[in-house]
């Protein structure tokens, strides 16, 4: 009834997937090492800095701090099933028009978080954007440039359109 | 950081979970993981097995009592219980505390029942749960009982909970009169935290009892008896002149740690500056409701 091993099967974004681990595999090392995505990092490693933030079941959660285990059965989504095969998501493509990217470690987390956000609430106002982002640590920008992203994407501030040199 | 190997188990019934716990020396039961894995990882415990409890059916249900109460699985997490429709309706200040909890990871994965068997001294939903007086059922292998949220921890750390005590659910007697809660923080926890609770009398402006209750400054939330026996009886409108004047011997009775999270003095002010503010949110409550 008790197993220092288990096995998984769960959608890893939207794929079906299956492992064999450790009772005592972490969510972000098992999508890190086993499947070679390294989108999400661990940096704080205590729940506090949302840079392995994840969505599991559509919720978001600390994969630094979730067992592997607990995604059996469920969907787990990171940055990477957020991301287009060619190009930008549009939260993605906001934070780079508005220079809310600097060094960039943190920001796969937010941008799984800033997904959640908007998928809950479209037209977030800025306690509910605070509030949401709380979570999330970054160390470069201030955040005033990652609030502006945002709040073009809720429809409270305008959009930035890319420059001429700037298309790709 | 990994924490070091166990033995995982995932029961679908309760007396299988409690089983296995009680057939194990050194088990802990999973619930959101928050605390207990942090605490893993840092090998401050080592259980040789863990019993996973969120695929018993049922623990995380929130329901509306026939005795005027609400009734919080204790495997609901604090976003369920922020977004619930009869939290938000019956207990606003409960929901508005899940609302504010950590981060929005945490108040995803964490619970309610699992935040209060944890007992770590600076949390926020034991503060106010206990000016509620909510009751908490636990069920274990010589049957259930129930203990008052006020009576359940007894330390940093430490609960009336036996080991292989599973808690199923909190019930919340829904408040007849104000309430208000507060914190004060500089990280994610609470450094102080301050709760108040009244039942007002059939008149609508005298309180019959209230409820004063500190936390996360000390080792266990603390009633504020001194306080509560001064209101006891008083109109809405004459507690804060009534608070004022005990404030300084009421704070200077609770018992605070010097921490990271400041001086225990420091905290003894911060926490009579929190009352003053619930008493001063409470009065306005009665005050807006009585023209």
């Amino acid at each position: 009834m008790s197993a220092a091993e288990i096995d998984l099967r769960f959608t890893l974004n939207g794929r079906e997937v299956q492992a064999r681990v450790p009772s005592h595999t972490l969510l972000l090392d098992l999508v890190r090492e086993r499947f070679g995505l390294k989108g999400s990092k661990r940096s704080c490693d205590m729940e506090v800095c949302g840079a392995c933030t994840m969505m599991l079941d559509g919720n978001l959660v600390s994969s630094c701090t979730t067992l592997a285990a607990d995604a059996d059965g469920r969907a787990v989504v990171t940055v990477e099933g957020l991301t287009p095969a060619a190009g930008l998501s549009r939260v993605q493509e906001a934070l780079v028009l508005h220079g809310a990217v600097q060094c960039g470690f943190c920001t796969p987390g937010f941008v799984v978080a800033i997904t959640h956000l908007l998928q809950q609430h479209p037209n977030a106002d800025d306690e509910q954007i605070r509030r949401h982002l709380r979570g999330n640590l970054c160390r470069c920008t201030g955040y005033v440039k990652i609030l502006a992203a945002v709040r073009s994407l809720a429809g409270t501030e305008p959009g930035l359109q890319p420059l001429a040199h700037e298309r790709t | 950081m990994l924490p070091a190997p166990f033995q995982l188990a995932r029961p679908t019934e309760l007396a299988e979970a409690i089983r296995l716990a009680a057939a194990t020396e050194d088990s802990h039961f999973h619930a959101g993981g928050t605390e207990l894995l942090m605490a893993m990882k840092l090998r401050l415990l080592r259980p040789e097995l863990l019993v996973d409890l969120k695929r018993i059916a049922g623990l995380d249900r929130i329901a509306w009592a026939e005795d005027a109460s609400v009734v919080i699985g204790a495997l609901a997490t604090h976003r369920q219980v922020e977004q619930d429709v009869i939290v938000r309706r019956h207990l606003p200040a409960l929901a508005a505390l899940c609302a504010n909890v950590a981060n929005v990871r945490v108040r995803s994965a964490g619970t309610l029942g699992g935040n209060l068997c944890f007992a770590e001294p600076h949390a926020d939903p034991p503060t106010l749960l206990a000016a509620l007086g909510a009751r908490l059922r636990l069920v274990g292998p010589d049957g259930e009982r129930e203990v008052a949220a006020d009576a359940f921890i007894l330390g940093e750390f430490e609960t009336a909970r036996e080991p292989a005590e599973i808690m199923t659910h909190i019930t919340v007697p829904v408040p007849r009169g104000p309430v208000a809660y507060r914190r004060f923080r500089h990280g994610e926890r609470p450094a102080v935290n301050a709760a108040v609770a009244w039942t007002m009398a059939a008149d609508g402006v005298t309180i019959e009892r209230a409820r004063i209750v500190v936390g996360a400054l000390g080792s266990r939330p603390q009633d504020v008896g001194l306080l509560e026996r001064l209101l006891a009886g008083r109109r809405a409108g004459e507690a804060a002149e009534a608070v004022a004047q005990g404030l300084t011997d009421a704070v200077g009775e609770i018992e605070a740690m010097d921490d990271r999270h400041g001086g225990a003095d420091y905290k003894r002010h911060l926490a009579g500056v929190l009352i003053t503010r619930n008493i001063a949110e409470a009065a306005a409550q009665i005050n807006g409701a009585t023209p």
